[in-house]
């Protein structure tokens, strides 16, 4: 059974188990906090930051981006966690890199310049969450019907819909 | 209870017209005019060869296409959402439902995140059981991409012989999980029954005389002139573009980038399996075929092996608290019904935390991001689905060619609208 006591949290405490981790290396000046937990690794980077990480670790050898999605933690602040999955063909691992948004500042800078693929993914956690991402080529519903209203993956947005 | 009014943003205010479709379309990127010559067309969603309701809004110029927008969603379920009202192992029977074409493939990559989420271990034979009906759910999904592809093109009479096939194994589903389609078979901690002892023999008898069956597929296409010049050469994906457009599975290793999850990343015991990965370099529809006319031998090569090492014991792990107890427990002893009663009606709490458990399904990389909070409900579960990523590529591997191979084209990338649409 799983143990909590085996999950490894905190920027200094990862990064000195994990020196030889390449995104580690990549992220050093940019993470603000990680956590090592069921052998994977989650890097926590600044919201302003998110497109100099993805360049980082695509400099790093993860070249594909697996997908982008979100989790909405209504109602604890800062509400929002951007989840990024990257993938690398050649070292074989994956990495979880994360941005906390703020309710009230749903909005980041989109990474489609970094990954192109980054378009349909982006454009469904704004469908589903309402989250921003600037700089998008085309940030548009994908999902739900142009005049939707709400965002129905947000916590305070009833299972059943509105009726 | 109405929406709160400030939750109207952004989308509400463009007008949903055709031309907006076009807003990431190559036209639109150069900031050009729509010119004189070209003609704007919906292919879809009701069209036979979009398999399902994927709409495509084609501008061509004569035949040629020459910009294209895929527009999605006219499957949209909210399955995501409701998988955060579930209990964990209610929610099984909704992962079925997302790529209804093999579901036990999409059973097996959310039970790994749950069971990874709760560190359990599961038994020898429930993990060499769940390799073979996987590899068996590879080959009917690669049957009906073979069936639907070649009847896209024209080529009717393969389509009754994949389904004659197919329907062979749908029997053997049946026989095993009790559903021909939406299995439910793969459960979190093990599989929900043992199968039948007669059906090892079934599933012998099957893949005995299946690779003549591929022998005659290809009999039937490869060396057919019409089949060769509507896929030869068509729909070119190079490395690069499908590294940065999401695509996976079979599409990427055609375009030659040799990586597969169940080899190189193994998950569910695939290290013990001997097996080759088919690539190519040339990347275009034939490639394609190509690729996943070999997978299907070498499933068959998974498939014996795992039945030849086909240990004996349980097909559940040991945890009475997140599995349920048989039957003829549940009515005898006290502890079993209490265990019972708890999971139907309370579930099992499970450690807080995230995991991404990732798996190789027959149109791709399939991944499980599942995120708890401690309770017996999953936070958030969110699937990352083949299709959806590739269907970003249709446009570069439809620019400049006709408008029939965009059909070629899309029944190579093999997309099965329930997985990309959720």
């Amino acid at each position: 059974m799983y143990d909590p006591a085996s999950a490894i949290k905190g920027k200094q405490a990862v990064f000195e188990a994990h020196p030889e981790n390449a995104s580690v290396k990549a992220l050093t000046d940019l993470a603000t906090d990680a956590k090592y937990d069921r052998a994977e690794l989650t890097i926590t980077v600044a919201r302003e930051s998110i497109v100099a990480a993805a360049m980082a670790v695509q400099q790093a050898g993860y070249n594909f981006l697996e997908d982008v999605t979100a989790v909405d933690w209504y109602p604890s602040e800062p509400r929002f966690q951007i989840t990024y999955h990257i993938l690398s063909h050649s070292l074989k691992e994956r990495i979880r890199l994360a941005v906390r948004l703020d309710g009230d500042a749903a909005a980041l800078d989109s990474i489609t310049s970094v990954w192109p693929s980054a378009n349909f993914y982006e454009r469904e956690v704004f469908d589903l969450f309402g989250v921003h991402f600037g700089g998008h080529p085309n940030l548009r519903r994908i999902m739900m019907p142009e005049d939707w209203n709400g965002h129905p993956l947000r916590k305070d947005y009833p299972v059943e819909g509105y009726r | 209870m109405t929406p709160p009014v400030e939750e109207i943003t952004g989308p509400t205010a463009i007008d949903p017209g055709v031309d907006d479709v076009f807003a990431n379309s190559a036209r639109n990127r150069q900031n050009t005019p729509p010119q004189d010559q070209t003609m704007v067309i919906n292919m879809g969603p009701q069209h036979p060869s979009t398999h399902g309701v994927l709409r495509l809004v084609v501008e061509i110029d004569g035949e040629t296409v020459v910009s294209l927008a895929p527009d999605i969603g006219y499957l949209h379920t909210g399955i995501e959402k409701t998988c955060e009202a579930k209990f964990y192992q209610q929610v099984v029977p909704l992962t079925d439902r997302i790529d209804y074409l093999c579901p036990m493939t999409n059973n097996l990559a959310y039970c790994l995140a749950v069971e990874k989420l709760l560190g359990l271990e599961i038994p020898e034979r429930a993990i060499y059981l769940r390799v073979l009906f996987n590899e068996l759910t590879r080959i009917q999904s690669h049957l009906v991409w073979l069936g639907t592809h070649a009847m896209d093109i024209g080529a009717l009479t393969v389509f009754l012989y994949c389904f004659r096939e197919r329907e062979e194994l749908l029997r053997i589903f049946e026989a095993v999980a009790g559903q021909r389609m939406m299995t439910s078979y793969v459960r979190v901690g093990g599989l929900s029954l043992e199968p039948p002892r007669d059906i090892y023999e079934k599933i012998r008898t099957f893949l005995k005389g299946f690779p003549a069956h591929v022998d005659e597929y290809e009999g039937l296409l490869q060396t057919n002139p019409i089949w060769m010049n509507r896929l030869k050469g068509v729909g070119y994906l190079s490395p690069e573009d499908a590294i940065a457009l999401g695509v996976t599975g079979p599409p990427l290793r055609a375009s030659g980038v040799d990586f597969d999850v169940r080899r190189d990343m193994p998950y569910s015991g695939y290290e013990k399996f001997q097996f080759n990965v088919p690539a190519s370099k040339v990347g275009d529809v034939w490639a394609r075929y190509i690729v996943r006319m070999q997978e299907f031998r070498e499933s068959v090569k998974i498939c014996l092996q795992a039945l030849d090492g086909l240990p004996e014991g349980n097909i559940v792990a040991d945890a009475p608290k997140i599995i349920l107890p048989n039957r003829e427990q549940m009515k005898t002893q006290m502890e079993s019904l209490i265990h019972h009663f708890k999971i139907v009606t309370e579930g099992f709490a499970v450690p807080a935390g995230e995991v991404c458990s990732s798996v190789e399904a027959p149109h791709g990389m399939m991944n499980y991001y599942v995120v708890s909070d401690g309770t017996a409900k999953p936070y958030r579960v969110h699937m990352r689905n083949p299709g959806f990523a590739t269907l970003q590529a249709l446009e570069t591997m439809c620019k400049g060619r006709l408008l029939a191979d965009v059909v070629a084209v899309i029944g190579s990338i093999d997309i099965v609208l329930g997985e990309i649409d959720r």
